[in-house]
């Protein structure tokens, strides 16, 4: 699971009311080489929400990415690089998204997420 | 400018719909945002059936044109036609008018060329071949020839008689053209990506012509993010990651999604296979729901799918009502069972598996972005023209029909988002869809569909007006060009 996907993603429990963003317990980290698309880096931008974003890349054992951010930084290559290293290169392979309010956590293993709810969570 | 296209004679409702598409993608249409939707400009030639594969499109440039028939799947050529005629006296009194300043550049001592001779439903000997390309001595040629790699194709084509029966009605009168080619499709990509030879592959896997149609209805091309929310084996998102887009699947089967058929023959391995960009996730999620946060909105350029709708392989939603032997409550997964829990699951019915598609769309959608995905109809005598859902985000640009089976087919349907989706149009939305559900889709509620296309044929002959029993296939229209 890549870190957009982390990004994009909450718990729905009925009931809970805020399920984003989701903890990461880190099981096993790998990293995998991917082309940067500066077009798809910065469409995207605009949609992640920055400080659940660097938290997550701290877990992942990244803490390169800057604390506050603005959209002028697109220009910089050096951010665009470290951007696209934390969104795209960093995969959790195995671990666990733990819900923020009730502590339930969806299992991640070989590197797929898996959201479905129980019977008593719809 | 006017080109001819010519297109391969199968799937005959998808070839306009596809020339359309990536004319969009090839920025044929002036950039506004208002929503609007642009078409070509399309011409028959004269006494020519409307499926036939020869029609004229006008296209703005010859790169567009170009661009448009090397990523097509079913444009065989895009030609610029130099003269056409009834008889070989007219075609030559046609090219000879055609202005030189569009003829001679391709026809100097520096370029090699190639004369192609064809036509449709029949074929020509050595001999006739021969004849016709003496026939075409007045065009000055000063290249040399090259059969292999020429710099400019030039077509004969004639087109008379049918020999074979390919579904069409009689040629009224002989047709001839001659043209310069400007581009063709790579079919070589079928081949290529034949899902006999693809490593990992389920029942419902997409087959790759229809998978490369489907991802060129959704205009994927590198920078673009497309989502499959039913990926399967993820055969649809193969082919828009061959155009370069970035993907992302969802399944509610995580044997299929994270297990495949072991460590190299799963979802992954289909991307590796080809040399493609892997998604940039694959995960176990409900399409009825959506694991996404709040305020989370128009990330994906497109949603391309096939939804489950009952036939070959049914949907499963979440909120199962398997009694557990818990001894919290009947429905409660005690404390010391929840790790590894295999929740149930209920099934899904087309109708709310199109509703949570489209409001998933009208959401997740880009201004402009396209949803592009199946939808079943079944063919009774009796039924109606069939209507398709509809959404206040969307405006329905392309239905393409392919016959499956005496009772039903599948129709890709194509909607492109021209309204921003908030809570208002949600509700709109809904009501839309209950008042659809209530008029239309009574046949596609659980089991219908299923029962409707595996019943067995009646046995019984029905009674004709005048007393005759004609129960029968031929009952059905002749003409058949739809099923090719």
């Amino acid at each position: 699971m890549r870190l957009l996907t982390h990004n994009m993603l909450s718990s729905n429990i009925k009931g809970v009311t805020d399920g984003f963003p989701l903890k990461i317990e880190a099981g096993k980290v790998v990293e995998k080489e991917v082309d940067m698309n500066t077009d798809f880096l910065k469409n995207i931008f605009t949609k992640i929400e920055w400080k659940p974003f660097v938290e997550a890349a701290k877990t992942l054992g990244y803490s390169e990415l800057p604390e506050d951010v603005d959209p002028s930084l697109l220009d910089s290559q050096d951010f665009l690089t470290k951007f696209h290293h934390a969104l795209l290169e960093i995969h959790l392979e195995e671990g666990a998204l733990v819900c923020p309010e009730t502590g339930r956590k969806f299992p991640v293993s070989k590197g797929i997420p898996n959201m479905l709810l129980h019977e008593d969570e719809v | 400018m006017w080109y001819m296209c010519v297109f391969f004679h199968r799937l005959l409702d998808y070839r306009k719909p596809e020339v359309e598409a990536l004319a969009e993608l090839f920025g044929a249409f002036a950039q506004d945002n208002n929503g609007e939707i642009h078409s070509l400009e399309w011409k028959l030639p004269k006494n020519f059936h409307p499926d036939n594969p020869f029609h004229f499109v006008n296209i703005p440039s010859e790169d567009i044109a170009r661009n448009i028939a090397k990523r097509s799947i079913l444009v065989k050529g895009m030609y610029e036609i130099w003269g056409e005629g009834t008889s070989y006296e007219q075609l030559e009194e046609a090219v000879n008018a055609y202005p030189d300043e569009r003829k001679l550049p391709y026809l100097t001592s520096e370029n090699t060329f190639k004369i192609n001779i064809d036509s449709f439903g029949k074929t020509f000997s050595t001999q006739e071949q021969k004849e016709l390309l003496q026939r075409l001595a007045f065009i000055p040629f000063k290249g040399r020839v090259d059969l292999r790699n020429p710099d400019h194709n030039f077509w004969f084509i004639e087109i008379d008689k049918y020999e074979a029966n390919n579904g069409l009605p009689p040629i009224v009168e002989k047709r001839i053209f001659f043209g310069r080619e400007i581009g063709a499709a790579d079919r070589k990509l079928l081949p290529t990506y034949q899902l006999k030879s693809r490593v990992y592959i389920g029942p419902t896997a997409m087959d790759a012509e229809m998978a490369f149609l489907m991802a060129n209805q959704g205009l994927a091309a590198p920078g673009k993010f497309v989502y499959d929310p039913f990926v399967g084996t993820g055969s649809i998102l193969v082919a828009a990651a061959h155009f370069g887009a970035m993907t992302m699947g969802a399944d509610i089967d995580i044997r299929v999604v994270r297990d495949g058929r072991g460590p190299d023959r799963n979802v992954w391995s289909n991307f590796k296979q080809y040399g493609l960009q892997e998604p940039i996730s694959l995960l176990r999620a409900d399409n009825n729901l959506p694991p996404w946060r709040a305020g989370l909105k128009e990330m994906f350029d497109a949603i391309i799918c096939d939804p489950p709708y009952g036939v070959r392989a049914g949907g499963r939603k979440s909120g199962g009502r398997k009694l557990l032997k818990g001894v919290v409550g009947p429905y409660t997964v005690p404390d010391d069972k929840r790790a590894g829990h295999i929740p149930s699951t209920a099934a899904y019915s087309l109708v709310e598996c199109v509703h949570d598609l489209l409001d998933l769309a009208a959401r997740m959608l880009v201004m402009g972005g396209r949803l592009v995905y199946f939808y079943p109809v079944l063919r009774e005598e009796d039924s109606p023209d069939p209507t398709f859902p509809e959404h206040p985000c969307f405006k329905l640009v392309a239905v393409s029909e392919q016959i499956l089976s005496f009772r039903y087919s599948r129709v890709l349907l194509t909607m492109v988002k021209v309204e921003s989706y908030t809570e208002k149009i949600a509700d709109t939305a809904k009501a839309m869809h209950l008042d659809f559900k209530a008029n239309h889709l009574k046949w596609l509620e659980e089991g219908n569909l299923h029962s409707a296309v595996f019943a067995p044929a009646p046995t019984s002959y029905k009674q004709g007006e005048n007393g005759d029993s004609n129960f029968s296939k031929e009952s059905k229209p002749k003409y058949r060009g739809k099923y090719v």
